[in-house]
């Protein structure tokens, strides 16, 4: 089990699993996002390659209307 | 054998790249997309901003995005850091807006000091606008309209500075004329006015002090008619600058010089008799 916080929600999941795997749980498979884990840009080409481990702190983005 | 008047303006250069409207919007604060897109259609401007925000998790299916409405292909996006008021947040934020726009640079850093006034903090704003020049980015920075700070953000690498007119979403106008010109004389980069643009005449004054740009997005998403109000300041921004190529009269408390021709006048009616 590893507890992890997406976008300031604890989550939690039997294992690590890919960037990839964790944004198409989060139904986001396609969207334009964008990942930061503790701090660090993810990029996109390595979301599948990426593991969340337990404690990370992970931010996902898109954007919004703003001035 | 061309009439020097018929000169077009020749457009806003910035970061190398020129682009035929000096109007800048945000995209925030309107009812919805469809009004975004119209607003932003009738305004003709080409840059636009955009915010970074959390995504809704697990409950996006099908919701529509910005992006669908203001395609990137047809719109330069100038992703914000509105909402941060330290440094190490404003660069967090713009590499994350790089990563979203596969590798876009060009950026609007704004470091905001207290929530009530929105007001910039310029020493969090310098270190900002230092470290991401570092990393490659383009920044326009929102500052105050201090030219020393001004001068300082240029050179530290910013693309353009914008200066405020008054505070954001204040709708106030240019409320320091004086500053902002201390600001366009004192920097090279393209200077623009971002924030508190209330209405078409605020738009026009800041291009006739000789502005290369306007930043704006309540005055038009908060007026009665969003569209009609862009169409407003497309005319705004466009006449401003035609004034200031122009060069205006200069000003006299009165003058003796009537536009009327002052010789040919008829003859002097015969004063009546007592």
């Amino acid at each position: 089990m590893i507890q992890v916080t997406v976008n300031g929600a604890e989550q939690r999941y039997d294992r690590p699993l890919a960037v990839s795997d964790l944004i198409a749980r989060m139904a986001l498979a396609g969207k334009k996002i964008a990942v930061e884990r503790n701090g660090e840009i993810v990029p996109r080409s390595v979301h599948g390659s990426t593991m969340v481990l337990d404690g990370d702190r992970l931010e996902i983005v898109a954007a919004v209307g703003g001035g | 054998m061309a009439i020097a008047g018929m000169r077009a303006d020749d457009g806003l250069i910035v970061a190398g790249k020129r682009y035929a409207s000096r109007l800048l919007v945000g995209t925030g604060k309107y009812k919805d997309f469809a009004e975004t897109r119209a607003a932003i259609e009738a305004s003709g401007a080409e840059i636009v901003t955009v915010a970074i925000r959390r995504t809704n998790i697990g409950q996006t299916k099908g919701e529509p995005s910005l992006l669908e409405f203001l395609p990137p292909s047809k719109f330069t996006y100038l992703p914000n850091t509105a909402g941060c008021y330290n440094a190490q947040d404003a660069i967090r934020t713009l590499r994350l807006a790089r990563e979203l726009l596969d590798g876009h640079d060009l950026v609007k850093l704004e470091v905001l000091g207290d929530p009530h006034t929105l007001y910039p903090n310029m020493p969090e704003t310098l270190e900002a606008a230092r470290q991401l020049v570092k990393e490659g980015f383009k920044v326009m920075v929102y500052c105050s309209d201090d030219p020393i700070q001004a001068k300082m953000l240029e050179d530290s690498g910013c693309v353009a500075v914008m200066p405020l007119a008054s505070l954001i979403g204040s709708g106030m106008g240019i409320l320091n004329p004086w500053n902002l010109q201390l600001v366009i004389e004192r920097v090279q980069v393209p200077v623009l006015v971002d924030a508190g643009v209330g209405t078409a005449s605020d738009a026009s004054i800041a291009m006739e002090l000789g502005c290369d740009g306007v930043l704006m997005n309540t005055a038009i998403a908060a007026a009665r008619d969003p569209v009609m109000m862009a169409r407003a300041m497309k005319k705004a921004v466009e006449a401003g600058r035609e004034a200031f190529l122009a060069g205006r009269m200069p000003k006299k408390l009165y003058s003796a010089a009537p536009s009327s021709p002052t010789t040919g006048t008829i003859a002097p009616s015969q004063p009546k008799a007592a």
